[in-house]
């Protein structure tokens, strides 16, 4: 007799596992034209997903012999991953309908991918992370190269493949030798096994950093981002606004898992690397984004350098660090999706630009959307009071309190140097002579996105109750 | 509560015409500040009535400003004789000066600014004058010197008007820098800014000291002294006078209100309203007399040889402050403060008259460009004449009638006479010398400006024109004041009823100096006015052709009419005051209109020197404008922008700019370099594991 195990705590995932398939049947059998209706129902299956995280986002509950895990944090986590997927759908539809990449896949594929993450985000044992991990990448890759007559976005696809299995094999090498010294795959034994007092086995800890760096790979962290600047260039702009957001999302969030969930008392070894990590993605992402002209390439630069000032927050290791990172990461996604759907509108009769020359005078061609822009930048950079200073307020007060102030201080200096580029946009849209104008049939969905994105951004700092508290009771969870 | 409409009519009249101007036009913001301050004047001579003359002083304490710890300041209104004679003079001028202020901007298009500004100094002036601590005082101090900068840079035009501004506001800055020590100080040694407290406490600190660089300082001298160079930039006193004459770039009005009559005078008001701490400190006191004395000097000197008809009058009121200085210095601080009170009057009359004249003139104001314009401005004449003869101290000793400069002036010298110190000797003497000085430069002025030939272009003088009535008004108050105002109170001020009219407001520590003063010599009365007179004649032989036979005659009978009585009376003093006067005689009599000329061929040199002001702008110019310009350049481009931009933002830009170009070569998007990166990180990971983690298996 084979024993059920409780299918409830995994409702988000099943809807959306079955869902996809459903999705799928239904393109197949209505064919090219199906894209606005499977794109839809993609929207509303995300959604209701979504909805079905919240009836169990109080409780922690683990369930599949222990493999899966459902708790305030993975919910926290899954309603961000499943708003910036839903949200990269709404705003990609006119653009591959312009592009003619009006394929009904890309939204199957999106679930698809928002599945392997949901996953991630509820995994609780080395198995179920890889499973999830590769879950979500296999759809990334075909994203990736999702225009395939297109030279440069099957080289993204491609590059992202090569480079994506090679890290994959780095996490199995690390898991592996992570099996073979505490005897299990599960984080509560491997916990169990590492918190006694005494040396921890060298093994563990090379284990530990074969995994992080397979972890590292997918939040692109310097030095293993590389990937991330040709693949956001190549890919089409859409499916990079969605690589920016969810997938990001939830590799922290697995990662957050991982060190919390099977690592927990040796944080003073994995905090060495993320300091680093942290360190190097704050800087590199600064510096480097300086002399980029295409702005998918510096969007690429920006989220390396966002990713730095989350793992700065999660190399704290402590509940508050873990609540930045959380807060940190919705407010990421209001910003990116924001301006991500505002670069998607880049596009002349002749085709889409990413050229940031291509900006110049935007404010008196598009005066809203240049404002839109503007917050956006502003908010990346990180003024005051727009939602981004928050972001980083709170990652910098968690290290400072962990005693890692000299984190926070390099962290400072290089949101300095970042707002250079980003208010180098500014200063094209707003001072520099126009240049042509964009086409202004802009979409519905992107206009309405950019709107509800930028008062989010905006206005943040009047009511950020909402996002905190949830944040912190998030991050509390995991620390029972 | 009066008190406090005096104070602050003012202020609300400069808020309303200056930020509403543009809502109540020209006529409206006339109307409402010659309304208020006019009032203030009215209630400020009801103050004076009830204050002064009924012996009521009052002290309204309208808020606390500052508390923190045994820190305590006030804003207060504290009204004594001394402050109400203060505010008779700033709101008596003040009004006029707004009134006159209608007619001379006429042609002006930014009337309401200007009229905000008068307003806007006239109540920091009254703060100064009627504050109970020393901050609240220095909130005055500072406010009439802003006023001072906005409406000396009236003109922002012209080049010379805003440097003149600056230059008054920096000169300044000195001056307030030491006052502002010397407010410090007190409060270290007192522990208390207010009045009251302080003068209470001065007598316990009288004669002690303290160390510095090893020397012991006395403190009460130390603290006078730094309040007292405040005074000295506030009151244009040699080595800080350079910006009086140069803020004469400012409408002729404000030079009467705030250059001559009001804000100059502020300095003198503070040593008189700091008497129980000066008198305690004789170093101090001496200093006061020697510089004062040295200006009253000096200034006549340049006063002498200048051409511009306003900065003659400059020197002069810059020598007129150095008389107020050397008399509070010998411890005559009701005379000085009586000679503030009258010169306000004849040195605003001067200045508004002067300003009738340019306004006549179509804005000429070189008097080698004038002459004859008696006909032209008949009144303006007369009304420049009865000024002049007042601050040339003209009167009649014997039966005491004169002008008010004549009461004023005469009782300072007798004071510094009757002090019997070697510096009030020096003080004297030079006080003698600068009458002469003081009524030769009028006479100059009076004669080239209104006598003899015409030197005008003829458009000019076509134009020439007597100015209205709303600009002849006030000179008609002023030059009543000129007139009576040593009469009506030299009893008051100095007289018999000294110590019941000031009524305690002036402390002196020893025997008063004024009682003295009623009883010195007659000679010493006597040879101010041989000075004064000589020097108006000499200038009438030098300036006018036509010098009757008869009067140069008179003048050597007079001169030998005095070393006669001297000889007879067997008084020593009075056969030299007769030869000096005899001298004087004998240039009137051989004096001829060539003669400045040859005096000046024949002193090159000399003439030269007080042409130039006895180079003290040269010299300030060398050791300390070029220099901190230099240091300013230097900083600004080699400390700033080499160091500072060029190793801060301009490096660190460039540093990361080079950075990046070089580090963009690394992406090289070749799959196997990303690859290899990503490995090269795993193994610097795994080596930093290995050499650090401790002592693994």
């Amino acid at each position: 007799m084979i024993e059920v195990p409780a299918l409830l705590p995994a409702l988000p995932e099943i809807i959306l596992a079955i869902g996809a398939l459903a999705l799928l049947m239904l393109g197949v059998f209505t064919g090219e034209k199906s894209l606005r209706t499977v794109s839809a129902l993609a929207v509303l299956l995300l959604l209701a997903a979504a909805a079905a995280v919240l009836p169990g986002y109080r409780d922690t509950v683990v369930t599949f012999g222990g493999m899966f895990v459902s708790d305030s944090f993975g919910g926290f986590c899954k309603i961000l991953i499943l708003l910036g997927s839903a949200l990269s759908i709404i705003i990609s539809v006119d653009y591959l309908e312009r592009e003619n990449l009006k394929r009904f896949e890309y939204p199957v594929l999106i679930v698809l991918a928002t599945l392997g993450m949901l996953m991630m985000v509820s995994s609780n044992d080395l198995i179920a992370l890889y499973i999830g991990l590769e879950t979500q990448s296999l759809a990334l890759y075909v994203m990736a190269a999702f225009s395939r007559d297109s030279a440069r976005s099957t080289e993204a696809g491609l590059k992202y493949f090569v480079l994506g299995a090679l890290s994959s094999g780095m996490l199995l090498y690390g898991s592996s030798l992570i099996y073979g010294f505490t005897g299990g795959t599960s984080f509560s034994l491997i916990a169990a096994a590492v918190s006694g007092s005494g040396p921890v086995p060298i093994g563990v800890l090379l284990g530990l950093v074969f995994v992080m760096a397979g972890l590292a790979f997918k939040v692109s962290a310097v030095p293993f981002h590389m990937w991330t600047p040709d693949v956001y260039e190549g890919a089409p702009t859409p499916v990079t606004a969605f690589f920016a957001v969810a997938p990001k999302i939830a590799a922290m969030a697995l990662l957050v898992r991982t060190m919390f969930g099977a690592f927990p008392e040796i944080s003073d070894q994995w905090q060495q690397i993320l300091v680093f990590l942290s360190i190097a993605s704050m800087v590199v992402g600064a510096v480097f984004a300086i002399v980029q002209t295409n702005i998918k390439r510096l969007m690429a630069y920006s989220s390396i350098g966002h990713v730095g000032y989350a793992l700065m927050g999660v190399a704290t290791g402590t509940p508050d660090g873990v609540k930045s990172v959380l807060v940190y990461l919705a407010i990421y996604l209001a910003m990116n999706v924001g301006a991500f759907a505002l670069i998607i509108a880049m596009r002349r009769k002749d085709g889409a630009t990413e050229s940031i020359a291509d900006l110049a005078g935007l404010s008196r061609t598009r005066p809203a959307m240049a404002f839109a822009l503007a917050i956006f930048m502003f908010s990346l950079a990180g003024i005051p009071p727009l939602a981004g200073f928050f972001g980083k307020f709170y990652v910098f007060i968690a290290a400072i309190e962990a005693n890692l102030t000299f984190l926070a201080v390099i962290g400072a200096l290089a949101s300095a140097v970042s707002a250079f580029y980003y208010l180098r946009i500014v200063k094209v849209m707003y001072f520099d002579e126009p240049a042509d104008a964009f086409d202004v049939n802009t979409g519905r969905g992107i206009t309405a996105v950019a709107t509800v994105s930028a008062l989010v951004t905006l206005l943040f700092f009047v009511f950020p109750a909402p996002i905190v508290g949830a944040a912190a009771y998030a991050a509390q969870s995991l620390f029972q | 509560m009066y008190l406090t409409f005096i104070v602050f009519l003012p202020l609300a009249a400069a808020i309303i015409a200056g930020f509403g101007g543009r809502v109540l036009g020209d006529r409206g913001a006339q109307l409402v500040t010659c309304g208020a301050v006019i009032t203030s004047a009215i209630l400020s001579i009801f103050a004076f009535y009830n204050v002064a003359l009924g012996h009521q002083p009052e002290h309204v304490v309208l808020a606390n400003w500052i508390v923190s710890g045994g820190f305590k300041v006030d804003w207060a209104i504290k009204v004594d004789t001394l402050t109400t004679v203060m505010l008779v003079v700033v709101n008596g001028v003040s009004c006029l000066v707004h009134v006159y202020s209608v007619g001379y901007m006429s042609h002006d298009p930014h009337k309401p600014r200007f009229m905000a500004y008068l307003s806007l100094f006239t109540f920091a002036m009254l703060m100064l004058v009627t504050a109970d601590n020393f901050v609240q005082m220095f909130f005055g101090w500072e406010g009439v010197g802003l006023a001072s900068y906005l409406l000396i840079g009236f003109w922002y035009k012209k080049p010379s008007a805003n440097a003149a501004a600056i230059k008054a506001f920096l000169v300044n800055r000195v001056g307030d820098f030491g006052f502002a020590l010397g407010i410090f100080g007190i409060f270290l040694v007192f522990g208390a800014l207010d009045f009251a407290t302080v003068f209470a406490a001065a007598p316990a600190m009288a004669g002690k000291s303290f160390t510095f660089l090893d020397h012991q300082v006395d403190v009460l001298n130390t603290l006078t002294f730094l309040l007292f160079i405040g005074a000295m930039g506030k009151s244009a006193q040699l080595g800080l006078h350079t910006w009086l004459p140069d803020a004469m770039e400012g409408p002729t009005p404000v030079s009467a209100l705030i250059h001559a009559a009001t804000m100059v005078t502020a300095g003198v008001f503070m040593v008189a309203r700091c008497s129980p701490l000066f008198e305690l400190a004789p170093g101090t006191l001496q200093f006061v007399t020697i510089i004062g004395a040295s200006t009253a000097f000096f200034a006549a000197t340049i006063g002498l040889v200048q051409n511009d008809i306003k900065r003659i009058i400059a020197y002069s009121t810059c020598s007129q402050l150095g008389y107020m200085f050397f008399a509070l210095g010998v411890g005559a601080y009701g005379a000085g403060i009586f000679h503030l009170f009258t010169h306000a009057f004849f040195k605003a009359l001067l200045f508004l008259g002067a300003g009738s004249v340019i306004h006549g003139m179509s804005d000429e104001q070189d008097i080698r460009k004038m002459g004859g314009l008696f006909p032209y401005m008949k009144v303006t004449a007369i009304l420049m004449w009865i000024g002049s003869l007042a601050l040339a101290g003209i009167g009649i000793p014997g039966i005491d009638l004169g002008f008010a400069g004549f009461y004023s002036k005469d009782i300072i010298l007798e004071s510094a006479y009757a002090a019997h110190s070697s510096v009030g000797f020096y003080a004297f003497w030079l006080g003698i010398a600068a009458a002469f000085m003081t009524a030769f430069y009028s006479g100059r002025l009076l004669f080239m400006t209104f006598h003899g030939h015409s030197r005008a272009d003829h458009d000019v003088l076509h134009h020439a024109h007597e100015s209205p009535q709303v600009m002849l008004i006030p000179l008609y108050i002023l030059a009543t004041g000129a007139v009576l105002a040593g009469f009506v109170f030299y009893e008051f001020f100095v007289g018999h009823h000294y110590a019941e009219f000031w009524n305690g407001a002036l402390t002196v520590v020893d025997e008063n100096v004024l009682e003295h003063a009623h009883h010195v010599p007659f000679w010493v009365k006597l040879l101010p006015l041989v000075m004064a007179v000589g020097g108006l004649a000499i200038s009438w032989s030098f300036y006018i052709d036509n010098v009757p036979k008869w009067a140069r005659l008179l003048g050597l009978v007079a001169a030998l009419g005095i070393v006669g009585a001297g000889i007879a009376q067997g008084d020593g003093g009075l056969i030299l005051t007769g030869v000096a006067a005899l001298v004087l005689a004998l240039v009137f009599y051989f004096g001829r209109t060539g003669a400045p000329g040859t005096l000046v061929a024949s002193n090159q040199a000399l003439y030269q020197f007080l042409l130039n002001k006895w180079y003290f702008d040269e010299l300030y110019d060398t050791l300390f404008v070029r220099p901190a310009k230099w240091l300013g350049f230097q900083l600004w481009k080699k400390g700033d922008g080499k160091v500072i931009d060029g190793y801060g933002p301009d490096g660190v830009t460039a540093a990361i700019g080079f950075v990046a170009r070089r580090a963009r070569v690394l992406q090289t998007g070749y799959v196997y370099h990303y690859a290899f990166a990503m490995l090269i990180g795993v193994a610097a990971l795994v080596t930093w594991y290995m050499l650090h983690s401790g002592g693994g298996h």
